[in-house]
């Protein structure tokens, strides 16, 4: 599903540039559950934005679903993102004026579905996370765990490919994110792939594979037995 | 491009601050309200001023006799002269593109003694001899009867037509005018009609004070013979009669053996000079009207481009992760580029909408002041300045998209979701 080769990123800040990523490869096969994890600094999230087209790398090669990903304007990554990507964010970054339904069906919006089709997919995705009594009320009148339930039910309206998800656990307590973990889990049991970025090593430790970073390269690279968020809820 | 999703989208986006929308709204709608009343009391002042003119053929000139400031062929300067009936026909055949020449002669007038008289009753009347043409020069509504005719010239009849200042001094409420006769300097004249001015301002009372009676009975009864006292001359619409006058002076000059360098021999008023410049005035008073409504207007925009500015600052975050759900820059540079659009037009609206208001309210308080008002009468805007107006609007809410707009996608996804 998603192949890296030697991936390079620098930041330039005036004349100092910091070299983020040293040549990281890995592959991620179709229905993995990869968890990427390191200290602060060192480089997982910058993955995460290139793997998500959010960022460019500088050299290398990224190869998502057998289409080589390089050279984009803004438009075609922008449809790359629509079509083959869903993101899950630390801090749920739902749009506070809209309701938990037309923030689940905005990617729909992009992907120019017809508003009923779009209604219905949201609404069915906003089942799958138990959300869908809640379907009309604004972020602000839901709580926490509910609020990235509704972000993931986001993720995957567009059917897209592979799930990222920064942090997804960084701001909900340990009850909750186990919640949280158990449907990531589930979802990754329907055969999507699915890539989290965590520093909390019982969090990674639910997912299938662990993948370590320091200093922009992979110090560690290897499965886990995975523990079912279920055990803990 | 304006689905009902665009729309939600846009009206959610608007609503989410409303105080915000209402402030900015109301810059345009001020500026577009300031450019409708100015253009509109322009008007008011224009119809006010140009109503001074009456009805008068506009496209027209008075030319009378004055002493001559030159000798010329044996005759001395300082002599005096009349216009004679042939100068009529002289002018039409040599000069081209005349439309009417009336010639004129008066008796009474301002301060007169009286001269009109019937039965028991007397007036001081302005009488005034005229041909057929006269009331195509100056449009009057003939209430009863008729006006003059060519048979009456023809004939000399002694008949008239009186003004209505004129039957209130010398007839009866409700008594029968036509067919009556009042003694004019002596002279028994039958009436066939009356009249009125179909538009005076000011001048009223004296329009009203008038007899007509036909211009060659006024030449045999009052011993003017064939003697024109002035003359109303009209110009074929489309040439102006300021460019046609050296030629009828011309022609007057040689007829009369006035030397041809001596202007002062023959006195004017040009009508249609004074009526161009009033109008020029106008032209000019309604550029600065669109000039400084467009200036109002304009802080209006800025106003909107500002707020635009800032709440794409502020969305920073939110258009990042629209990018991120796969939204392209277009997407996002449409939506913020119709929003304002939309807040432009929407408010440019109201401000037309209060401005026709305002407006009709004027128009309403001079129906209710009763007499006109000096130089003031009917302000109001045309559809056009309205089409005008919102074409302004248009553009400039587009103008005061783009910046905001372009800035909203500058910013690179990634950089734009970090922003807390």
């Amino acid at each position: 599903m998603i192949q890296i080769k030697d991936l390079h990123k620098s930041y330039h800040m005036g004349s100092n540039s910091l070299h983020v990523l040293k040549g990281i490869n890995f592959d991620v096969k179709q229905g993995e559950l990869v968890s990427i994890m390191g200290s602060s600094g060192s480089g997982k999230s910058t993955l995460l934005n290139i793997l998500g087209m959010l960022d460019e790398a500088d050299e290398g090669q990224y190869i998502l679903d057998n289409v080589p990903i390089k050279n984009l304007n803004e438009k075609i990554a922008a449809k790359y993102r629509n079509q083959f990507l869903g993101f899950i964010f630390q801090s749920f970054n739902l749009i506070n004026y809209k309701s938990a339904l037309d923030n689940v069906s905005m990617p729909l919006y992009y992907k120019g579905v017809k508003r009923k089709e779009r209604t219905e997919k949201a609404m069915h995705y906003l089942e799958k996370v138990g959300l869908a009594d809640w379907s009309h009320h604004l972020p602000s009148e839901l709580s926490g765990g509910q609020k990235q339930r509704v972000a993931i039910a986001r993720a995957l309206a567009s059917d897209p490919k592979v799930l990222l998800a920064d942090e997804p656990t960084g701001a909900l307590d340990t009850k909750t994110s186990y919640e949280v973990m158990e449907l990531i889990q589930g979802i990754n049991d329907d055969g999507k792939t699915i890539l989290v970025v965590t520093h909390e090593p019982d969090i990674a430790q639910m997912t299938k594979r662990i993948v370590n970073l320091k200093d922009g390269l992979i110090i560690d690279d290897s499965p886990v037995q995975q523990v079912r968020a279920s055990l803990h809820v | 491009m304006f689905s009902r999703d665009r729309w939600d989208e846009i009206l959610e986006a608007l609503n989410a601050n409303k105080f915000r929308t209402f402030l900015t709204a109301f810059g345009v709608a001020w500026g577009i309200f300031i450019l409708v009343v100015l253009l509109a009391l322009t008007n008011g002042l224009k119809n006010g001023v140009t109503a001074d003119f009456g009805d008068f053929a506009t496209n027209s000139m008075f030319m009378w006799t004055q002493g001559t400031s030159k000798p010329y062929k044996g005759l001395p300067k300082g002599r005096y002269f009349n216009y004679k009936i042939d100068d009529v026909e002289a002018i039409k055949s040599t000069v081209p593109n005349i439309k009417y020449v009336s010639p004129r002669n008066q008796l009474g007038g301002y301060n007169g003694a009286n001269n009109v008289v019937r039965g028991t009753k007397t007036g001081a009347f302005e009488i005034y001899g005229d041909y057929p043409e006269y009331i195509k020069q100056q449009p009057m509504d003939i209430l009863q009867g008729r006006f003059i005719s060519y048979s009456d010239i023809e004939s000399k009849r002694k008949i008239c037509v009186i003004g209505t200042g004129v039957e209130r001094g010398l007839y009866d409420k409700g008594e029968e005018i036509l067919g009556t006769y009042i003694k004019i300097n002596g002279v028994n004249f039958l009436v066939v009609g009356t009249f009125k001015m179909s538009n005076s301002q000011g001048d009223g009372e004296q329009d009203a004070s008038t007899i007509y009676i036909p211009f060659t009975t006024f030449g045999q009864a009052f011993n003017r013979g064939d003697s024109v006292g002035w003359m109303a001359i009209t110009a074929e619409d489309g040439t102006s009669i300021t460019s046609l006058k050296q030629q009828v002076f011309d022609v007057m000059k040689s007829r009369h053996k006035i030397h041809p360098d001596d202007d002062r021999a023959i006195g004017h008023f040009d009508l249609s000079e004074q009526f161009e410049r009033v109008n020029g005035l106008f032209s000019i008073l309604t550029i600065v009207g669109y000039f400084v409504g467009a200036l109002v207007l304009m802080s209006g925009i800025i106003g909107i481009s500002n707020i635009m500015l800032i709440v794409v600052k502020e969305r920073t975050k939110e258009i990042g992760v629209r990018r991120a759900l796969g939204a392209s820059p277009w997407m996002i540079k449409s939506q913020i580029l119709q929003e304002s659009l939309i807040l432009t037009i929407l408010s440019g609206m109201v401000g037309i909408s209060f401005g026709a208001l305002l407006i009709w309210f004027l128009n309403y308080l001079l129906d209710m002041s009763g007499g006109p008002v000096e130089n003031f009468a009917n302000p109001s805007v045309g559809m056009q300045v309205v089409f005008v107006a919102l074409i302004i609007l248009v553009v400039s809410g587009v103008l005061a998209g783009l910046i905001p707009a372009n800035s909203a996608t500058k910013m690179k996804p990634v950089d734009a979701l970090r922003i807390e």
